[in-house]
């Protein structure tokens, strides 16, 4: 257990900067998941938190200790890799006890926090076996029991569940959340997986090109949003998003063709005409006779939801996130509900709040 | 693969193995009869057993013109074995710091060992040589080796083995706190034991082969190899005797062979055990 900051964390490959000053502090026991799209610097993050990369700036603190000058070996800091990284030769057994040996631990003692990993985990019949002899769950519970018999301070996983199928992701993404939270050891987490990063994080830190955009609890990222970039990359279906204007004082928007959206929660700042955008989740969009048409373009049934994809006149695609089947029909008529509007800056694409709690 | 044997396959695998055996089958026949039926050009495809006694005159006194073959073939195993093991320890080690480590000039170290390649022995005999008489190593039995021991091939083989390991295997060992010295032990060498393997067999052989630069350096019949007493033996101003020429052949054949088999299930097994 401890407590991890980081203070303007930068990395530069030659020129090309990949990490723009990261500023975190993390709680003893927390788990973090840093998400974000492929090449947005998320698994670099990692990499010069592990150890592997040096940073070209900024300090890790550990415990309050700075380890960015210290070998990987030195920071005891584990790391659950994508594709695992066990030794091919070892057996499962090996492959737990190594980084246990090296340490100079003895026999006995090795032999009891294997034991009581390989037990955890459910890999007691399999300690004898190879990796090659193993399906892709029991590696990554391999990849999982050695990290943890190490009894580091700090956790790290690099996507640790995306060489899985899905009903497998689904399970060990549990088992991930219910071990961690059992040891109580600080986590950070990579994916780029959202549902994976809403269900697994105390906290979710999405990076964008290199820079943090939002760090805030997995319900706050998902209502609030800080910017389009977030909006768009948490939630499935994607966030409708149309392009709109600032009009009757800042306390309405207007979008083609020639409707005008009152805000629920007061006035947005700036000029009438001030261009906006605006966001609504397909599960928020209402179904209302008096609304807008929406040519049906595809229906993407999941069971217990329909998710219908179409065309609102002048728009892009839209869809729209319906309990139960869909409608046997061409077209459907849908409104935006005010008080599940999101607005953002259509400049800056940040998100613009209310002025004054009015 | 239904059980069905093929038999044209069989014919031209038989072709085949008649072939390659003959001659080896006639150099064995032919090492059993006299000297002089040989030379008449009489030579029976049935070996006299009487004659296999040869082998035990060619171990121990050689034929006219070279010595002992038992002990010639002592300096070949000596030397093959020297070659080959210097070649994998010298070139897994400059893989190594090749293939994960970066260092300023890691290229153009990696270009120049690869254009070395271009460089055999009977290229740079002559100044290697050179260098040999310059440091005294003529007629020793490092000189007969060590200029053998450098490999481009082998340098390169295992860099493309070792870039083929995944970096995050070299990650988690070092997150483990394996040294380089250590995940090279300890996780490297065994992941690469079938490369090791099968680069033992074509080193050993191309060591045990070597004529041209033993013919150079060692004079001294002492440091003669086999391959070296064969063609002593052929030739000088006394008569040849063919069977003891061909009974040398027939032993200088054997250690190769057996080396071959030895670690082909080695790394056969390597190769169908292997990851993925």
């Amino acid at each position: 257990m401890a407590s991890l900051v980081l203070e303007d964390l930068r990395k530069s490959f030659g020129a090309v900067a990949v990490l723009h000053g990261i500023d975190l502090t993390m709680a003893s026991g927390e788990m973090l998941v840093i998400v974000g799209a492929s090449g947005c610097g998320k698994s670099t993050l990692l990499r010069l938190v592990a150890g592997l990369e040096v940073p070209t700036g900024g300090r890790i603190l550990l415990d309050g200790r700075d380890v960015a000058p210290l070998d990987p070996a030195e920071r005891d800091i584990a790391m659950v890799f994508q594709n695992y990284a066990l030794y091919p030769h070892m057996s499962v057994f090996d492959n737990m006890a190594y980084g246990l040996r090296i340490r100079g631990i003895a026999k006995d003692a090795i032999r009891t926090r294997v034991e009581s990993a390989a037990e955890m985990l459910g890999l007691v019949p399999l300690l004898t076996r190879k990796p090659r002899q193993l399906s892709g769950g029991q590696r990554q519970r391999v990849a999982m029991g050695r990290a943890i018999v190490r009894q580091p301070k700090l956790f790290l996983f690099d996507e640790p569940l995306s060489n899985l199928d899905a009903k497998l992701r689904v399970q060990m993404r549990a088992d991930i959340r219910r071990l961690q939270r059992r040891m109580g050891v600080t986590s950070l987490y990579v994916t780029h997986d959202q549902v994976e990063a809403m269900t697994l994080g105390d906290r979710l830190l999405v990076l964008h090109q290199g820079r943090p955009v939002q760090l805030a609890t997995p319900m706050e990222v998902f209502e609030h949003p800080a910017d389009t970039y977030v909006a768009g990359f948490i939630g499935a279906p994607s966030m409708n998003m149309f392009p709109a204007a600032l009009s009757h004082g800042g306390t309405a928007a207007s979008f083609s063709p020639d409707q005008v959206i009152a805000f629920a929660d007061g006035r947005r700042p700036g000029a009438d005409g001030r261009k906006l955008v605006l966001g609504i989740r397909p599960e928020h969009v209402a179904i209302d006779p008096a609304g807008m048409l929406l040519q049906i373009d595809l229906i993407e049934p999941l069971g217990s939801e329909t998710v219908v994809i179409g065309r609102l006149p002048d728009s892009e695609l839209f869809s729209v996130k319906l309990p139960g089947a869909a409608p046997a029909a061409e077209s459907m008529a849908v409104s935006i509900p005010a008080a599940h509007l999101h607005v953002f800056d259509a400049e800056t694409g940040l998100r613009l709040d209310p002025v004054g709690g009015g | 693969m239904k059980g069905r044997i093929d038999w044209s396959a069989h014919v031209v695998l038989c072709l085949g193995a008649v072939l390659f055996l003959l001659p080896l089958w006639l150099a064995f026949v032919g090492s059993t009869l006299d000297s002089s039926a040989i030379d008449r050009g009489e030579l029976s495809l049935v070996p006299r057993l009487s004659g296999l006694s040869v082998y035990a005159t060619v171990l121990r006194e050689g034929a006219p013109g070279a010595g002992p073959v038992g002990h010639m073939l002592l300096v070949s195993f000596g030397m093959a074995m020297t070659v080959a093991i210097g070649k994998i320890v010298i070139s897994v080690l400059s893989a190594y710091a090749v293939a994960f480590f970066r260092f300023p000039l890691r290229i153009t170290v990696f270009w120049i060992i690869f254009i070395t390649l271009m460089l055999p022995v009977q290229v740079r005999i002559v100044p290697t040589f050179d260098v040999m008489a310059s440091l005294d190593l003529i007629n020793t039995f490092p000189g007969l080796t060590v200029p053998l021991i450098a490999s481009a091939t082998a340098t390169l083989l295992f860099r493309q083995t070792f870039l083929a390991i995944p970096d995050e295997l070299f990650e988690a060992a070092r997150m483990d706190g394996a040294g380089p010295l250590r995940f090279l032990r300890d996780i490297l060498l065994p992941v690469s034991a079938a490369n090791i393997a099968a680069l033992f067999v074509i080193q050993f052989v191309y060591g045990w082969n070597q004529y041209l630069w033993p013919l150079l350096v060692a004079t001294d019949p002492h440091l003669d190899t086999i391959v070296i007493g064969i063609v002593k033996m052929i030739g000088n101003e006394t008569q040849t005797e063919w069977n003891r020429v061909m009974a040398t052949a027939v032993l200088a054949l054997l250690p190769p062979v057996g080396v071959v088999m030895l670690m082909q299930r080695w790394f056969v097994k390597g190769l169908t055990e292997g990851d993925k």
